[in-house]
């Protein structure tokens, strides 16, 4: 499993690989509020491309930081999910709450139209 | 040449995090014996995944001395699984698996729901401060396994 975080015009992006379940979500929940707090990004592009796996533990961290972001008036992108995480996510309800797209190119145009209806 | 594959493994171990992905990535070799579709896999990955966590983070409340046993059983087309655990127990079963209950506020409550969703059957059995025994069903499409095959 392996988390690299970048920050990049007010959102954080969160590159996940590897599965996505009880161990590393303790160890992600941590590493992401923290980087929210030190770059004080509004929103959260979350790069699922390399994630092989995901259960109610890697869900339970993406509800969780899609609850913060909301509550600071930011927007949460997910991308580049494999089908079987894909379908997890169908199955949990989590795809009537943020967009997931395939691409980082698409995540940044449904943030920008996002923000721009918002403001 | 149709064979029927009959296969049976009991795997225990420690209630610690790490075995999760151990228990997943055991069960994932053993059902790998049937000609499985990768969607079925993953599914019953998922559904392992889940029992496994609840019985380390609700059966054991995170504490990582309890033993955790694991049964798979392959008898032709039927995957059947058993997680057990010495745990705290469930006292409502019914409520415990309606979606989005937790008696974590940190958790979703979707554990059930994806073992329901992902499995043929779950069955739950059991008693305060004395333990939890998760069985799951699922049968593999022959139609799927026919069309792989050829
Ligand atoms: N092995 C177990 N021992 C004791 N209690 C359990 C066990 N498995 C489940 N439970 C109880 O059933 C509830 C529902 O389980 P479920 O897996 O659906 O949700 P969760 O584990 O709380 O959240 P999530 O699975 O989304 O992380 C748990 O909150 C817990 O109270
Ligand atoms: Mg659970």
């Amino acid at each position: 499993m392996s988390l690299i975080l970048n920050s990049k015009k007010n959102s954080l992006i969160v590159h996940v690989g590897g599965d996505f379940d009880l161990v590393s979500a303790n160890e992600f929940r941590e590493k992401i509020d923290q980087s929210l707090e030190e770059t004080l990004c509004q929103n959260l592009l979350l790069d699922l491309a390399k994630a092989t796996f995901i259960d109610s533990s890697g869900l339970g961290v993406i509800l969780g930081r899609f609850r913060k972001i909301k509550a600071n008036d930011g927007q949460m992108i997910i991308y580049g999910p494999k089908p079987a995480i894909k379908k997890v996510f169908e199955v949990s309800g989590i795809l009537s709450l943020m967009p997931v797209c395939n691409t980082e190119e698409e995540a940044w145009k449904i943030l920008e139209k996002k923000t721009f209806k918002g403001a | 040449m149709d064979k029927i594959v009959n296969n049976k493994i009991k795997l225990e171990f420690l209630s610690k995090g790490e075995n999760v992905a151990l228990a997943r990535i055991t069960i994932a070799a053993l059902v790998s014996q049937l000609e499985l579709t990768l969607n079925d896999l993953e599914e019953i990955k998922v559904a392992v995944s889940e029992a496994v966590s609840n019985a380390i983070i609700h059966g054991y409340r995170n504490q990582p001395e309890g033993i955790v046993t694991l049964i798979g059983i392959l008898a032709e087309e039927t995957i059947y699984l058993e997680i057990i655990d010495q745990g705290i127990g469930i006292s409502d079963i019914e409520k415990a698996m309606e979606p989005a209950y937790s008696t974590d506020p940190e958790r979703t409550g979707l554990g059930f729901v994806f073992m329901q969703s992902f499995m043929d059957e779950v069955k739950v059995e059991s008693k305060v401060n004395s333990g939890t025994k998760v069985s799951l069903t699922k049968k593999i499409n022959t139609e799927n396994k026919n069309r792989a095959v050829s």
